[in-house]
């Protein structure tokens, strides 16, 4: 009797455990036209795209966990995943609590609002308007620093602060650039939202560029990552991969 | 475990409780002012408008209150007519959608509650009023609905309790509650659990509170149903 519960108890921990040797990648699947939940339920976009090459570029099989956004660093340090391939800036907040690996490209923020709103995007000029914000994003930091005077209303994604900007509840929107105009913009719902002038970059808020989430202690597996991000970019994969998305170069400056 | 990060951040928790409280408290209030009439009807089978109210109860009863606050919140925003509507005024604002669902929602529980406690109030009670003399209106206010509403008290304190946890719901539509300031501290320094035990705490402080408050009005408006000589 003993032995029988024994063994079942063994088999239910294997099934649950499952195959311990693949990578897991958390990604976040409602950030497009990085990260998106695809109608089959499959998690598709750039980072994706991303993730698997560099995965085949240091041979290991790779899995995708789906995390949302304002727990995908516990994620990490709870190691439900190994890696965050989840266009996060490198920033010297999150460098305190994990590492990166190099950038794999680089973007600016963009602040947007409907195109007849009349609305100037600096802190004076959005004082009393209601800005939505992904929380826990260098843009929610952002705000926070600078625009005080103004609502700031914290979205868990992307996808739910779009719906409240094209239903009206909110004046503007501070996101990455290429998030919202390829993620927004350009999209059916988007049409009648342009980008307001302005240039909202600072570095320490914003970062140098977007990189991949490592455990600190797996400096071996970061410098791997590290290499074949210069490997995908030297050998044309990652060219491959970019031009499937956008018709511009998204790595930004040499570092 | 960050402690000194919760301390630090009380003014987020601080906003987050008032959110809270506000919530429940205005939902429980509008709730009970629909519970009241609505359960009376129930309970005396009015025509036309009893159905309606079965009809009511029914689909609030019957659907998770996340699923309600999601439609009346993303969903209603879908057509453009209630956009232009002066209804929008209020549908806008994520926390007149929270109060909507929240009182909507309480007020189908808090019928089924009254119009239990009117359908098995004691028949002696309703006869001995009548042996007075008392006209139906006298019988209704003096003596059926006082005596319904206080056996009616331990299970509105369920339904409040249930509120108050049930509230956490506007924190998937932007609101900064407990369990929004607990989510914005978790984000803000990367951690796994600090801002969801400090909620839960805060939601346990207020349950205490709140099971203390109904009980001390059990106390009071049941003690003639206390055994005799038990104090």
């Amino acid at each position: 009797m003993t032995r029988t519960l024994q063994a079942a108890i063994a088999a239910v921990a294997l099934a649950i455990s499952g195959p311990a040797l693949a990578l897991n990648i958390c990604v976040e699947g409602a950030y497009p036209p990085f990260s998106e939940t695809a109608v089959d339920g499959s998690i598709v976009g750039f980072d994706v795209d991303i993730a698997n090459a560099l995965c085949a570029e240091i041979d290991e099989e790779c899995a995708l966990v789906k995390v949302d956004w304002d727990g995908i660093i516990p994620a990490l340090l709870e190691r439900k995943c190994d890696a965050i391939v989840a266009s996060m800036a490198i920033t010297a907040e999150r460098m305190a609590v994990i590492d990166f690996t190099k950038k794999y490209y680089q973007t600016p923020p963009m602040m947007i609002a409907a195109a007849d709103s009349g609305l100037v995007a600096t802190p004076e000029g959005m004082a009393g308007k209601v800005i939505g914000v992904q929380r826990g994003t260098t843009h929610n930091a952002y705000l926070d620093k600078y625009y005080g005077a103004s609502e700031i209303r914290l979205y868990a994604s992307q996808d739910e602060a779009n719906l409240d900007l094209v239903a009206g509840r909110i004046d503007a929107m501070m996101a990455d650039s290429v998030a919202l105009s390829l993620g927004f913009l350009q999209t059916e719902p988007g049409a009648g939202f342009v980008a307001l002038d302005g240039d909202f970059y600072e570095p320490e808020i914003h970062g140098a560029g977007n990189g991949i989430g490592i455990r600190k202690e797996d400096t071996g597996l970061r410098d791997r990552l590290s290499a074949a991000i210069d490997a995908i970019r030297a050998n044309g994969t990652y060219q491959e991969i970019e031009s499937q998305y956008f018709d511009f170069d998204i790595y930004g400056s040499e570092d | 475990m960050r402690a000194d990060l919760v301390v630090l951040n009380w003014q987020l928790f601080a906003a987050g409780v008032w959110m809270t409280l506000q919530l429940t408290f205005l939902a429980l209030a509008i709730g009970f002012s629909i519970a009241l009439p609505a359960g009376l009807s129930r309970a005396r089978r009015v025509p036309v408008v009893s159905p309606l109210i079965n009809g009511y109860v029914y689909l609030f009863r019957g659907t998770p209150l996340l699923v309600q606050t999601f439609l009346i919140y993303f969903g209603l925003a879908q057509f453009e007519w209630i956009r232009d509507s002066w209804a929008w005024t209020f549908l806008r604002d994520p926390w007149w959608c929270a109060l909507i669902a929240f009182s909507l929602n309480s007020g189908a529980y808090g019928t089924e509650i009254i119009r239990g406690a009117i359908v098995t109030t004691g028949k002696g009670e309703l006869e001995a009023a009548w042996a007075l003399g008392l006209s139906r209106r006298q019988v209704d206010w003096l003596v059926l609905m006082p005596s319904a509403l206080r056996r009616s008290l331990p299970q509105y304190g369920n339904e409040a309790v249930f509120m108050l946890q049930g509230s956490v719901v506007a924190s998937v539509i932007t609101l900064q509650d407990i369990l929004g300031a607990g989510r914005t501290l978790n984000a803000r320094y990367y951690l796994a659990y600090e801002g969801f035990l400090a909620a839960a705490i805060l939601y346990m402080a207020i349950t205490f509170l709140l099971v203390l408050a109904f009980r001390g009005l059990e106390s009071r408006y049941l003690r003639h149903l206390r055994p005799r000589g038990v104090r």
